[in-house]
């Protein structure tokens, strides 16, 4: 695979205006509506490096998520983020660039925790790397961890290097029938306990639970909690299913309608919203359906939290949460610091971005 | 040596700052007279000294912001300051600034055993965090050799790990929100008690900053349940190679240990001599790998070590058969730093992270550093996560000794990035490897650093002159070997 590092540079540097990077094209529903020029980033392909031992693998931005999860998958290892894919073309760019995490999050990190380093093309098209491909490293600011998330408005992950981890020796899948606010209190419960658990969610009255670790205590945490065994094929599925948002939660009233993400601290007690609801992350991360107001956004502000508008709705009052004026002056500033021209992927998280 | 940081400060705005300041505070929670400056002249990289104008000794959030804006308007840089244990340097003061020290920032506002958080004060010591979460059966993972006592504003300042961080993270993984004084007193908060905010991730850029983009008043932690049973085996190897092997074919049997920790023989020749920790005095390396978690899964994981251990070469092996025995290998490894200041007047401990692939190379190189430098060095390594801490031992007493030693470290640190590895993994570059960072990064890298500080402080004004190096600073430092940064 050849390196168009040096292309996307002089493209960087010819552009007049606005570009838009784009991988697969597999999350151009998330954001606000992608403008500009496509800058296409899915050619610089190729896994570069991949250390079992290290476990660290690094790998070129087009390179799909698909090809990299079989790679880890040959030496039993994983993105412990479980990153969702959204189509089966998705990227690594794209994946660190959007952000989004996985079933796992909650007890095993973000995507940012797991980025140890990137190189990335500025807005002015100089090639930059921050990170590298070790686990501890505080030399300079963590700039690795501000892209992850940031969208490509701050510049083109051009590689990026990951921190994997093995594949769990054992899991299993419970599954308990119950109300929203008990399910909430349990979920919280059992994660300030020593417990195994890798996933949790709850939608229609029903809470399913996944435990991860070694064998025995999978087996002993799975006696302790009771519940419902969920066979294994089954529980593969449905896991993919969420993570992949086909579970038919999701897939109810199609794409145009509106789909929320609250993020609140996992206590919140059940939000009062019209719209079916989906609980993830331990009660950390919460799906709202329908509703075409804006109610979801004051709702999670009540309780520490911010909204997106993940999919579908109106969008012409932004997706992400209106920041407060220092941050917003904050961003403008780090913007401004890597992309002065404001050309990267322009109004793609925040229209002054 | 370097040159001291020192800013330009005429007299009469010397004194207008140090009325206004006493304005803010109390008489004697400001100090200016020379013999109580003394105590604040450097943190625990005591080679490097400065006496401040002053130390502002602030008492609450209103205190604080008083004094950022009244630094920020006379242009004066600040320096904030926990318990000053950090080993780079990243508290030496600024030669007339002002030391604004938030030790008086001491209470443990919250601890939410539901949500499993802490709300605390940056001047709380680590330790204390843990202590005051046991009785809910919870912990604050990050536990560095200092917790007993270093700050938790220092740790989010310097991003501090600890032994256990393989499997646990860094305080970037266990912080979930802060509130921070921008040098303009403008308050800021940062994350929330969310998984996740709107906007940036600005948590990753300020935790490990080094006191240059803001003062943390208060920090939301992540609490970790409390594993059930801890157990660590010791294995000892005749060569350091064998051990490093050792630890790459225990991660490739996919077991993420709670711990994974190396020292060589010069290290536990001086820890056993300290402590007693009943190391393995004629082996050539020994490593500590820590299982934690249920009964079962702690059973199931050491046998699995075991059998990787001894199928790796290991020539003896020792499983902790008690709470007191595991804590007393630990104790070894957690003493390493003072065991090795008892064997000599000074020690320099450097800090590289490499991939560990490389550890032989690096093992035998800094071997023949330190003929070459006519100085001993004892090899204490997180070998799960790569860091290196060679401590260089010398005395400041005999002249030319301690030119040797940092000509040595500065080496080490150059070889680190030789290998693809780094310069600091955990203690931060403060003023000591300011240099070395223009080995590690280019004038480009070095620029958008600038930028992004200025983000936050666009006129410089946080701990100036400490982390990251100007151009101009590196086209004076004389770059050894074919650094990337020659282009400067």
């Amino acid at each position: 695979m050849s390196d168009l590092t040096e292309q996307f540079a002089d493209r960087i540097r010819a552009a007049s205006g606005p570009l838009c990077i784009r991988g697969s094209g597999s999350k151009d529903f998330y954001g606000n509506a992608p403008r500009g020029e496509v800058l296409e980033a899915g050619g610089h392909r190729g896994i570069v490096g991949y250390e079992p031992t290290e476990l660290v693998i690094t790998a070129r931005c087009g390179t799909p998520l698909a090809e990299i999860k079989s790679a880890l998958a040959e030496r039993r290892q994983m993105l412990a983020f479980e990153p969702p894919s959204f189509g089966d073309a998705a990227t690594i760019g794209g994946v660190v660039a959007a952000g989004l995490s996985g079933p796992r999050r909650a007890t095993a990190g973000s995507v940012r925790d797991f980025v140890l380093g990137v190189k990335l093309l500025d807005g002015e098209g100089r090639l930059l790397t921050f990170g590298g491909q070790v686990m501890k490293n505080v030399a300079g600011y963590d700039v690795s961890r501000l892209i992850a998330g940031s969208l490509g408005t701050l510049g083109l992950i051009s590689e990026v290097s990951i921190k994997v981890l093995p594949l769990p020796m054992a899991e299993a899948t419970l599954r308990f029938e119950l109300p929203q606010d008990k399910a909430l209190d349990l979920m919280n419960r059992w994660a300030g306990q020593p417990l195994p658990v890798s996933a949790t969610c709850w939608a229609d009255d029903s809470l399913t639970l996944r435990l991860s670790g070694a064998g025995t205590a999978v087996e002993s945490a799975s006696s302790a909690l009771g519940g419902e065994r969920v066979a294994d094929a089954a529980a593969a599925h449905f896991w993919t299913s969420l993570r992949e948002q086909r579970h038919a939660f999701f897939a109810a009233d199609g794409d145009a309608a509106a789909l929320w993400r609250l993020s609140v601290p996992s206590i919140a007690g059940a939000l009062d919203l019209p719209g079916a609801t989906l609980v993830e992350w331990g009660g950390a991360q919460r799906w709202i359906r329908g509703g075409s107001s804006d109610a979801p956004r004051a709702a999670a502000l009540r309780v520490g939290g911010h909204a997106t508008l993940f999919r579908g709705g109106d969008k012409s009052a932004g997706v992400f949460q209106p920041l407060d004026p220092v941050t917003q002056r904050i961003h403008r500033d780090l913007k401004r610091s890597f992309d002065p021209r404001g050309i990267l992927n322009a109004g793609r998280m925040y229209p002054d971005l | 040596m370097h040159d001291q940081i020192s800013a330009a400060i005429d007299a009469a705005t010397r004194n207008a700052l140090l009325s206004e300041l006493a304005g803010i505070v109390p008489a004697a929670a400001l100090l200016t007279a020379d013999e109580d400056l003394k105590p604040y002249e450097c943190d625990g990289l005591t080679a490097y000294r400065q006496v401040p104008l002053a130390v502002v000794l602030a008492a609450d959030e209103s205190q604080v912001v008083a004094v950022l804006r009244a630094c920020h308007r006379h242009g004066v840089p600040v320096v904030a300051r926990g318990a000053g244990t950090g080993l780079s340097g990243g508290a030496t003061p600024v030669g007339n600034g002002v030391v604004l020290s938030l030790a008086k920032f001491m209470r443990i506002l919250e601890i939410d055993p539901l949500a499993r958080t802490a709300r605390v004060q940056p001047g709380v010591r680590n330790i204390a965090i843990s202590e005051a979460a046991a009785p809910h059966g919870l912990y604050y993972a990050p536990d560095p050799s200092s917790q007993i006592a270093c700050t938790i504003g220092g740790n989010v300042a310097e991003n501090s790990g600890g032994v256990h961080c393989l499997k646990y993270g860094l305080t970037v993984h266990n912080v979930l929100k802060l509130r921070v004084a921008l040098i303009d007193g403008d308050i800021v908060e940062i994350g929330s008690a969310a998984l996740d905010s709107a906007g940036y991730d600005l948590l990753a850029v300020m935790i490990g900053s080094e006191g240059m983009l803001g003062v943390v008043l208060e920090a939301t932690l992540k609490l970790t349940p409390k594993p059930q049973v801890a157990q660590v085996v010791m294995a000892s190897f005749d060569d350091v190679i064998k051990a490093g092997n050792a630890v790459a074919d225990i991660i490739a049997a996919g077991i993420i240990p709670a711990g994974l920790e190396m020292m060589d023989k010069p290290a536990t020749a001086a820890v056993e001599d300290f402590v007693h920790a009943g190391y393995d005095l004629t082996a050539a390396a020994i490593l500590l790998a820590e299982s934690d978690g249920t009964p079962e899964e702690v059973a199931e994981e050491i046998a699995a070590m075991c059998a990787v251990l001894e199928k790796s070469g290991a020539r003896d092996l020792r499983v902790s058969q008690s709470e007191a025995e595991r804590l007393k290998f630990w104790a070894g490894r957690k003493a390493a730093f003072p065991a090795v200041g008892r064997i000599t007047p000074d020690y320099l401990c450097m800090d590289g992270t490499i991939p560990r692939k490389h550890l032989a190379h690096v093992l035998t190189r800094i071997a023949e550093l330190g003929e070459e430098f006519g100085l001993r060095c004892a090899n204490v390594f997180h070998a799960g996560d790569g860091n290196l801490h060679p401590l260089i031992m010398f005395d400041a007493n005999v002249p030319g000794e301690i030119d040797r030693a940092t000509g040595f470290g500065a080496r080490i640190l150059e070889l680190s990035v030789d290998v693809g590895g780094t310069i600091t993994g955990e203690h931060g570059v403060g003023i000591e490897k300011v240099q070395q960072m223009c080995v590690q990064f280019s004038r480009e890298e070095l620029e958008a650093f600038h930028a992004l500080k200025a983000a936050f402080d666009p006129r410089g004004l946080l701990n100036p002159g400490k982390a990251v190096p100007t151009p101009r600073h590196c086209s004076e430092y004389r770059l050894i070997g074919s650094a990337k940064g020659a282009t400067t």
